[in-house]
């Protein structure tokens, strides 16, 4: 049976204050944040601006500036901050007995725009 | 499993009170049974069951008595007469291995069958072992109960060979971990703590406070391995001999101490059948999957939580002897917080500390009393604090917190304490400071009082610079700066003069303040510079960090570790990312030189990696452009194999030195700009700059190679050569000025690495060099590289030891294998209903 929850391995794999990417065969890219206090977060990996890959940015508290045109994008709410309007989707993420976890129907549900 | 036939059913008769059997001896068990005491002293008859053969003592202080500070007698909660004078059999030392439910009964190792009307699993937690070779030799140990503490105290006392002291390896630098380690340490052993994170406690501390725990426990003489990950624990005839790491590092030890966490105990309920996830299933009444058993402390799973701190399971205790009376109150789950056992370190957390949107990081840092404190505010409400060095105020924030009281109003004063915040007036900053007498020391490190520096003001010092330089207050460690600023505004209301444009918001410092203090108070680390210099935001911004970054590795090359999470993605990577997230990657052409074979791997690489566009650059090199991240690796290998390196066209760097063809085959040529050009490639590449430097040779003064828009451009004469410095062809056209003339190649070259080190040590981050001088000034960078005629030899000097450790091809680091994590993917999703696609 297919759980719930995709497994997609270690928290080990990213460094903190770094992120890594999910290719979804058919879907969007997947970005996956570790903040420096160690809290993940999951994203689609597109600025709302100019669709920057935001997994490449530099991480601060939990935002990330898109590498692109710098814009700040909360990553817990995938909303552009400060002057700029824009809101990039989230993906729900647990971690569990140090494995990350996202949401399976909001990773497969992403169809490439 | 069944019971044996052998066991008889008990059942209580009319008239007889309920049965209770608990399940552990510990800190929850007896703590629900004391709580059920209050409420009821005769509803139950109890029997409590203890796999540990001793009465119920404070585990979390065993800490203390590990450290030699309390003995165990001091920790005993309840003793044997306890038990006696309450009724209550203790059966300890004989664990209890089966639950029989139908029968409602349980079974222990030696055979005791105890009948049950209700039934409380309080079997707490097990420390986690991690799986690596070795980890069951004698010698390797955990950190949960008394016999642990024995094992460590003996193996303090017998020592280490040839009657050197004890070594011991703590794995783990979370709080169990810490505190082992401090007490090992106080009993005299030499400690080792290895930590798989970055920083320590990274679970309660955020970077910056890890920092200052990690700088005091090294002080205090242990050492501190971060980012350590443990490949296996070696062996010595039998015996624990030490631990290796994966990096190959080897730390010998006599005792091995695993202290990476703990995991619910849940083997006995699920055995029984009962609902069990990661931790024993309960509601908020704490009734586990069968109504009749109950479950309280780290075993059980609340809401999704497990706790590994004694608060909740308080918490927990109350919901459940509630229950157990018939006045159920329910457990609502529990906010934590955390306290360093470790005695003069002072460190506490609480609550979510991540920040992030529409939070608000306050925070305060003292580095002359190595404090931090920081508290995060949330739609006008505390909701987390990490605090260090000075605790005082945590239970106050932890309270707000859990409150959830506005503190609207004394968001002002909030991280200053409670002593400040509820004084009412004093909320306001100002006012707390108007309130001050005039002899108050305002400025500890230089001694000005509020009066002088109020004198100072009146006496027409309008900025805070002013005040600096006229009463020295607040020009040392500077962190009595907002007392100065509060000053300011008291004094002169509207008409305080801002300072210069400081580095970012996350700073009162200049670019210029930062790298000299850097420098002054040998700064070597990012987390030092944040603290020394008191920065407003806990591990700054997209703006500060790449600066700080570059001024740290400018400071002390060989010394400083390059941080890769504070590069801009093009020097992550090293390769230009493009609008459509690809890269574009540019091999270096020495002086604009290529061969044959080059020409040959470069047209193979566009072809295998499917380069879309290739393109002369204005540099003289070629782009291949559509690189995806995955195959950087791969085309640097290969062009690496061609003899290429990078050619840093990403970076704040050194990116080209163009040339045109000089005396070898032009016939204007004066002198071999060619062949001066490829030399000066050869000697600065590779070079961190604060921002991109360009470079350009031109053999005769028709400049074929533009080398008075460049930052750095010599054009050859028939005496010798001109230097040229401070150009560009950006946005803001800028011509080159006269920097001086030289003779010979060997003083170009050496005046061209004078004036790179004097940019690099000077210039602010993301400076060119044409709005540099423009800033600072011709003649002060004449002054500085030609007045004192061995300055340029100072300067190329520092530049060449720069680039020792500079010169290191990144392409071929990573085509090696290099941080793989970078470019490869986690993993890829193949969704199964590809139907859906057809």
């Amino acid at each position: 049976m297919i759980g719930e929850w995709l497994d997609i391995g270690p928290v080990g794999q990213i460094e903190p204050g770094m992120a890594r990417t999910l290719p979804v065969l058919g879907g969007e890219e997947i970005a996956v944040f570790r903040t420096m206090t160690g809290d993940f977060y999951a994203l689609v990996n597109k600025c709302p601006h100019k669709q920057g890959p935001l997994s490449q940015g530099i991480v601060h508290g939990a935002v990330v500036t898109c590498p692109l045109h710098n814009w700040n994008i909360s990553l817990r709410t995938g909303e552009a901050l400060g002057e700029d309007d824009g809101c990039v989707p989230t993906i729900p993420l647990k971690v569990d007995a140090g494995r990350i976890y996202l949401l399976r129907e909001a990773v497969l549900g992403r169809k490439a725009a | 499993m069944n019971a044996p036939a052998s066991f008889e059913e008990v059942r209580p008769g009319k008239g007889q009170r309920e049965r209770l059997v608990v399940v552990g001896n510990g800190m929850a068990g007896c703590r629900a049974v004391e709580e059920l005491l209050a409420r009821d002293p005769d509803a139950f008859e109890v029997v409590i069951f203890g796999a540990e053969p001793r009465v119920n003592y404070n585990r979390i202080m065993l800490s203390p008595v590990l450290a030699g500070e309390k003995t165990f007698e001091d920790i005993v909660i309840n003793d044997a007469a306890w038990y006696e004078s309450n009724g209550i059999e203790l059966i300890s030392g004989d664990p209890v291995i089966h639950i029989d439910r139908k029968a409602r009964t349980v079974i222990s190792a030696s055979g005791r069958v105890k009948p049950y009307d209700r039934l409380l699993l309080a079997t707490g937690s097990d420390p986690f072992v991690i799986p690596v070779p070795g980890r069951d030799l004698p010698g390797v140990v955990t950190f949960r109960d008394l016999d642990d503490v024995d094992k460590m105290l003996a193996a303090a006392e017998a020592g280490g060979p040839d009657g050197e002291p004890g070594r011991a390896v703590v794995i783990g630098g979370g709080l169990l971990g810490l505190e082992a380690a401090h007490g090992l340490s106080l009993r005299g052993m030499a400690v080792t703590v290895i930590h798989l994170m970055p920083t320590l406690m990274e679970r309660q501390l955020d970077e910056a406070a890890g920092w200052l725990l990690k700088e005091e426990l090294e002080r205090r003489g242990q050492t501190i391995l971060t980012g350590a990950d443990t490949e296996c624990i070696l062996e010595d005839s039998g015996h624990v001999a030490g631990v290796r790491l994966k990096d190959g590092r080897e730390i010998p030890a006599d005792i091995v101490v695993m202290a990476v966490g703990i995991r619910p105990n849940v083997a006995l309920a699920k055995a029984a059948g009962l609902e069990v996830e990661r931790g024993i299933v309960v509601d908020d009444h704490m009734a586990t999957s069968d109504p009749a058993i109950a479950a309280v402390g780290e075993c059980v799973q609340h809401r999704g939580a497990c706790y590994g701190l004694v608060a909740p399971l308080w918490e927990m205790c109350r919901a459940l002897a509630d229950a157990l009376v018939g006045s159920p109150s329910g457990y609502g789950g529990s906010v934590t917080s955390t306290k360093l056992k470790v005695s003069g370190i002072d460190v506490f957390s609480a609550g979510d500390f991540s920040g992030g949107d529409g939070s608000e990081d306050i925070v305060m840092r003292d580095a002359a009393r190595g404090i931090y404190k920081r508290v995060v505010v949330q739609d006008g409400k505390v909701v987390g604090a990490v605090l260090y060095g000075d605790t005082s105020d945590g239970n106050w924030y932890f309270d707000l917190l859990k409150k959830g009281e506005d503190i609207s109003d004394i968001r002002e004063a909030l991280i200053f304490g409670q002593a400040y915040a509820s004084g009412g007036a004093l909320a306001d900053p100002n006012a707390a400071v108007a309130a001050l007498p005039d002899d108050a020391e305002i400025c500890g490190c230089n001694g000005v009082s509020k009066g002088t520096v109020v004198a100072c003001i009146n006496g027409g010092a309008h900025s805070v610079d002013a005040v600096r330089s006229g009463c020295k207050a607040s020009a040392s460690c500077g962190s009595c700066t907002n007392l100065v600023e509060s000053l300011l505004a008291l004094t002169l209301g509207e008409a305080v003069e801002t300072g210069p444009k400081t580095m970012c918001k996350c700073t009162s410092f200049t670019h210029d303040d930062v790298r000299r203090l850097i420098l002054e108070r040998e700064l070597k680390e990012m987390p030092q510079v944040m603290q020394e210099l008191h920065w407003t935001t806990p591990d700054g911004c997209a703006s500060c960090r790449p600066a700080l970054n570059y001024y740290l590795l400018c400071a002390w090359p060989g010394e400083y570790v390059d941080d890769q999470k504070s590069r801009f993605v093009n020097e992550r990577l090293h390769a230009n990312i493009q609008k459509d997230g690809t890269y574009s990657v540019v091999p270096r052409m020495w002086g604009g030189l290529t061969t044959p074979n080059e020409l040959r791997a470069i047209a193979d690489a566009a072809e295998k990696y499917g380069a879309r566009t290739v393109k002369v650059t204005g540099g003289q090199r070629i782009d291949l452009f559509g690189i995806r991240k995955e195959d950087l690796p791969a085309i640097w290998a290969d062009l690496n194999a061609a003899g290429m390196v990078s050619g840093h066209a990403y970076g704040k760097a050194l990116r080209t030195v163009k040339t045109c063809v000089g005396s070898e085959w032009c016939r204007f040529g004066t002198q071999d700009s060619t062949g001066l050009g490829v030399k000066i490639e050869q000697m600065s590449w590779g070079s961190w700059m604060p921002h991109k430097f360009k470079i350009a040779v031109s053999g005769c003064p028709r400049n074929c190679a533009e080398a008075t828009i460049k930052d750095f451009g010599v054009i050859c004469v028939d005496s010798g050569y001109e230097l040229h410095v401070g150009g560009n062809g950006g946005i803001k056209l800028r011509g080159t000025d006269l920097l001086c003339k030289v003779e010979t190649e060997e003083e170009a070259l050496e005046m061209c690495a004078a004036f790179i080190q004097l940019y690099r040590e000077e210039a602010h981050y993301l400076e060119r060099t044409a709005p540099w001088i423009e800033r600072v000034g011709l003649d002060y960078v004449k002054s500085r590289l030609l007045e004192d005629g061995d300055a340029p030899r100072k300067y190329a000097a520092r530049f060449r030891i720069s680039q020792k450790y500079s010169q290191i091809d990144p392409w071929a680091q990573r085509a090696g294998g290099d941080r793989k994590d970078l470019h490869s993917h986690i993993a890829q999703v193949r969704p199964l209903q590809l139907e859906e696609a057809q």
